[in-house]
């Protein structure tokens, strides 16, 4: 008789064959508990699950305990730990060279809203296709815990110190500024911070998620603004967050009335049930005037505050060639003899 | 300023000869932004076209309008084309300035000035001329509005007759310049022809100066600095450019914006290049090593603030060994300094620039044609090196119009360094990102999107091991900086070499870099025919130094070093890099008013410190 073997079923893959292993990271050295890590989870679930090829992602980052994290997934991917608060010019930089690469820059509050404003409000205007995540946790945690610009007015450090200053609301900025996609999230919020990250890979332009992700050594106490508990208390959804990727060609019936769906750059479309009768995450001056209110309020508003797929991005307003520059043949980049003649005539 | 330095007054007194032909040099002194520009290059181009060498130095204030501008155009037979010290020919239109510009003068030199100004009761000699400007610019240009800008080219006119400057080669260098414009060429052309006539009917020649016809400038083009070294990395490939305004460098990156809208735009009407105008110097070379990781050919160019703004990055670019080209167009510092005026001022801070132990690759173009070889010169080192390359240019060179042979179509491929393709990875299976694996210190990269599973390696500006990893360890810190360092000793015998003039017995040798150039070739004339002394020269073109000038300084008993800044920094980086029994060897000349460098002030204290 045939003996019978039993073999182990085949990993799960994805559209292009990958497993999910396929993007995961190094191990990571952050905090057990550090919200950072979970964000690096949804990551590497969102690309794996709309199947972008890890070779195609270019990483970037800051410094901070945040900018550490493209460490700890996608090794398939390259990646720049460039300087603090300057990780926006590199990404630019490297968008330009090469077109075809997914942009992916993780920054910290601190590395943005304090040493990185300058970079951050210009790569904010440019609308430059980048994924740029702030992993928001109130303070800086690599340099042991110190107030950063987002820290809410009155929250409270493990050592007793007030912040008397207001925050810096990025998201209310980064509207303002011209980002074409952004949305607020909370580390613990699974579903809702995997279905933006969905999103955000469907969209061509900035997309700004500032994602509030408790950090556990220094700011996760009683009187913080950004602990998991605090989250727990105040997030307030603005939708419910869905999204259907182009490649999975499912009609799914939904209710206009009360759901607003966009079609995204690739076709996917984003969905958004109300949880607030007329808000319209495509009118920039509702979504302003939203989160200022918030701020009054004291909640802490997540979902997408204000999405347009069909802004010209950066590389579209250069008008640059469809082949990366960066590899561009020497008979395309260096001009004949006869207009280097020309030039010269010109010159005599 | 003016003419404050000028060699006045002294009791030398020149010989007066009745003809000074084709060596002379005129300063005109106008209000920045009265449209002389026009004027003072149709002047230069017509002695250009004339056959006579000729140099034209702009001498403005840090301003846009209303403060007092020079420009100095030398014509000079022998090819001196360094700044010369002494006016010959003051153009006074500058209410303001005149009286100092004309008290400035030596004697026998010639002024023209407009008749109100009454300047010739001032010295009884110098030789005057008056022209009544409002007066005769009227008929010439009934639109009020326009006499302004018109009124300037009178004493091209005025000059051109005074001067025999050929009418003819006049017209044609007004087409050139309002090429497009017949009306306003015209316009122009008919104020100099009034000038002409003005000096023909009232002005007899009591000057002793005329350019006549030579042939020395045949073929020769004229450009600045900044706009050869934009065409330079045209030519070089150059796909990314991100640049924040700073004077004197601006005018860098506008004319490759200019050129690579004519000729890099392809058949599908698409940019081959990006350029960006950066929110700051933080962000332009923030771009350039993004650009250049992702394996573009990116450039930035900037002056002294901007390259202090930059010390950070290039830390990173150094340790992350990411190639990239900066041209640092060095004007006078510190902090804003003299942001007009022309220095070699950040020769010492950008070859150490940032913190740590790094090191950089200098090069120093000295003139229009090395601003263009050099362009391509610094792609291919940054790229065979993965690491920065300093282009140190200066003020007098980038925003001054020079003279220069044609530039040589660049005959070498564009090469692209030690960069792994997916075919190669397939073949080699992976590789360490920082390991040394032909003994040159150069490792492999891959760029971003190289389409293999192994290609990807984490750029970190903190320690790493050959793989690119975090790590902490001494012995892996150690070796990788050993490594870095075993680069730039590599970089020795790929650089430029230095131009050595020698003739085997000169005991006295002197070594410039940049723009002084031109002040040394006229210096060592000056040497030899007033003091019958020879010298030996060479000239720097790059840093690290290259074999040749450790010989240099071994086979002379004494080396000049020469330089526009205060602290002899050349200097400090030869004491560096000499063994010590010849750094007692060197001497400094050090310059720091902020003019191009003149010849007769090396000679003078040359000598003075020859003890003769
Ligand atoms: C120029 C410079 N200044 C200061 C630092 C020190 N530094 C490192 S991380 C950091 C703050 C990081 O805060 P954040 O971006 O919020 O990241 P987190 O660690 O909280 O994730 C600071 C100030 C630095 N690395 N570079
Ligand atoms: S210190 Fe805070 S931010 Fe840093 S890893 Fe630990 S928990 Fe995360
Ligand atoms: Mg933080």
């Amino acid at each position: 008789m045939a003996a019978t073997t039993t073999s182990a079923p085949p990993p799960k893959t994805n559209r292009i064959g990958l497993a999910v292993i396929d993007y995961r990271g190094g191990k990571t050295t952050l905090c057990a508990g550090c919200g950072h890590n979970a964000i690096s989870e949804r990551i590497i679930d969102a690309m794996y699950e709309m199947g972008v090829k890890p070779e195609r992602v270019a990483k970037l980052s800051g410094i901070g305990c945040s900018s550490k994290s493209p460490a700890y997934f996608m090794g398939r991917s390259h990646s720049f730990n460039a300087v603090h608060g300057r990780m926006p010019s590199v990404a630019t930089g490297a968008v330009l060279a090469n077109r075809s690469l997914m942009a992916l820059g993780v920054s910290g509050d601190g590395d943005t809203a304090s040493i990185g404003m300058g970079q951050f409000v210009h790569l904010m205007r440019r609308n430059l296709p980048l994924i740029y995540i702030i992993e928001d946790n109130g303070v800086y945690g690599l340099t042991k815990g110190q107030f950063s610009a987002t820290a809410d007015l009155g929250s409270k450090l493990k050592t007793g110190v007030i912040n008397d200053l207001p925050p810096v609301d990025t998201c209310a900025m980064a509207v303002t500024l011209g980002a074409t996609f952004v949305g607020r999230s909370f580390s613990g919020d699974k579903r809702q911070l995997h279905a933006m990250l969905k999103a955000a890979i469907a969209h061509h332009g900035t997309v700004m998620l500032d994602v509030v992700s408790p950090c556990v050594t220094f700011n996760d106490h009683e009187g913080s603004t950004k602990s998991y508990k605090y989250m727990k208390d105040h997030d307030e959804p603005l939708q419910e967050v869905s999204f259907v990727p182009a490649f999975e060609d499912i009609s799914v019936e939904y209710d206009p009335g009360s759901t607003v769906e966009v079609t995204m750059h690739d076709g996917s479309r984003l969905r958004l049930r109300k949880l607030e009768e007329d808000y319209d995450p495509t009118d920039r001056i509702r979504a302003i005037t939203r989160l200022n209110e918030a701020h009054e309020k004291g909640e802490v508003l997540t979902g997408v505050f204000y999405v347009n797929p069909k802004a010209p991005s950066f590389v579209d307003l250069l008008n640059i060639a469809e082949q990366p520059l960066a590899t561009l043949p020497e008979s395309v980049v260096r001009p004949g003899r006869e207009v280097l003649e020309q030039v010269m005539e010109e010159l005599r | 300023m003016a003419t404050t330095d000028v060699a006045l007054r002294e009791a030398s007194g020149r010989a007066e000869p009745k003809h000074v032909v084709n060596d002379m040099s005129i300063q005109v002194a106008t209000v920045n932004g009265s449209g002389s520009q026009s004027s003072n290059s149709v002047l230069l181009r017509s002695i250009f076209q004339m056959g006579v060498p000729v140099s034209g130095k702009n001498l403005f204030p840090s301003n846009i309008a209303g403060l007092p501008t020079w420009y100095t155009i030398r014509a000079n037979k022998d090819g001196y084309i360094a700044r010369k010290k002494e006016i010959d020919f003051v153009i006074a239109m500058n209410p303001e300035t005149a009286q100092e510009d004309v008290m400035s003068l030596a004697a026998g030199a010639a002024v023209l000035y407009d008749e109100p100004l009454n300047l010739n009761s001032l010295r009884a000699d110098l030789i005057f001329y008056s022209v009544p400007y409002d007066k005769l610019v009227a008929p010439v240009c009934p639109e009020a509005k326009l006499r302004k800008l018109v009124r300037n080219m009178i004493y091209v006119g005025v000059v051109a007759k005074l001067l025999e400057i050929d009418m003819g080669e006049v017209e044609k260098a007004i087409r050139k310049q309002f090429s497009k414009k017949v009306k306003a060429a015209n316009l122009n052309l008919a104020a100099v022809q009034a000038g002409y006539d003005y000096a023909a009917a009232n002005l007899p020649k009591r000057d002793p100066y005329f350019i006549q016809r030579m042939d020395k400038t045949k073929g020769k083009i004229i450009i600045d600095g900044n706009s050869a070294a934009a065409l330079g990395c045209m030519f070089a490939g150059v796909t990314v450019v991100s640049w924040y305004p700073i004077t004197p460098s601006s005018s860098l990156p506008e004319a490759t914006i200019e050129y690579m809208k004519r000729f890099r735009v392809g058949a599908d009407g698409k940019a081959t290049f990006a350029i960006v105008q950066a929110e700051d110097e933080l962000a332009a070379i923030g771009m350039v090593i993004g650009a250049g990781w992702a394996g573009a050919r990116a450039m930035t160019a900037t002056a002294g603030p901007g390259i202090s703004l930059m010390a950070e990055f290039s830390g990173l670019a150094y340790y992350t060994e990411i190639p990239g080209v900066i041209w640092d167009i060095q004007r006078v510092g510190p902090s804003t300094g003299l942001p007009t005026r022309t220095s070699q001022g950040d020769m010492l801070s950008t070859a150490f620039l940032s913190h740590g132990d790094t090191k950089h690759i200098l090069l120093i173009p000295c003139s229009a044609e090395e601003c263009f070889s050099m362009a391509q010169d610094a792609f291919e080192l940054a790229e065979q090196f993965q690491t920065l390359v300093f282009v140190m240019s200066d003020l007098d060179l980038g925003m001054n119009n020079w003279m220069a042979d044609p530039f040589k179509y660049p005959e070498k491929p564009i090469k692209r360094g030690k960069v792994l393709d997916k075919e190669e990875l397939d073949r080699l299976g992976g590789f360490a990102r920082y390991k040394d694996v032909d003994g040159d210190g150069i490792p492999y990269r891959t760029l971003p999107g190289t389409d293999h599973p192994a290609a990807a390696w984490f750029a970190r500006g903190s320690g790493h091991n050959e793989k690119g990893q975090y790590s902490e360890r001494p012995d892996d810190y150690e070796r990788n900086m050993e490594r870095i360092n075993r680069k730039f000793e590599t970089a020795r015998s790929f650089v430029p070499r230095p131009d050595v003039v020698a003739n085997g017995s000169s005991k006295i040798g002197i070594i410039a870099y940049g723009t002084s150039h031109w002040a040394i070739v006229e210096s060592r004339d000056q040497l030899r025919k007033e003091y019958s002394i020879e010298t030996d020269y060479l000239r720097l073109r790059a840093y690290p130094f290259t074999r040749e000038v450790h010989d240099f300084v071994k086979t002379h008993d004494r080396v000049y070093v020469v330089e526009q800044n205060r602290d002899a920094q050349m200097m400090s980086l030869l004491k560096l890099d000499l063994e010590p029994a010849l750094v007692t060897r060197l001497r400094s000349i050090a310059h720091i008013h902020g003019l191009p460098m003149d010849a007769r002030s090396v000679t003078d204290e040359l000598m003075t410190m020859e003890g003769k």
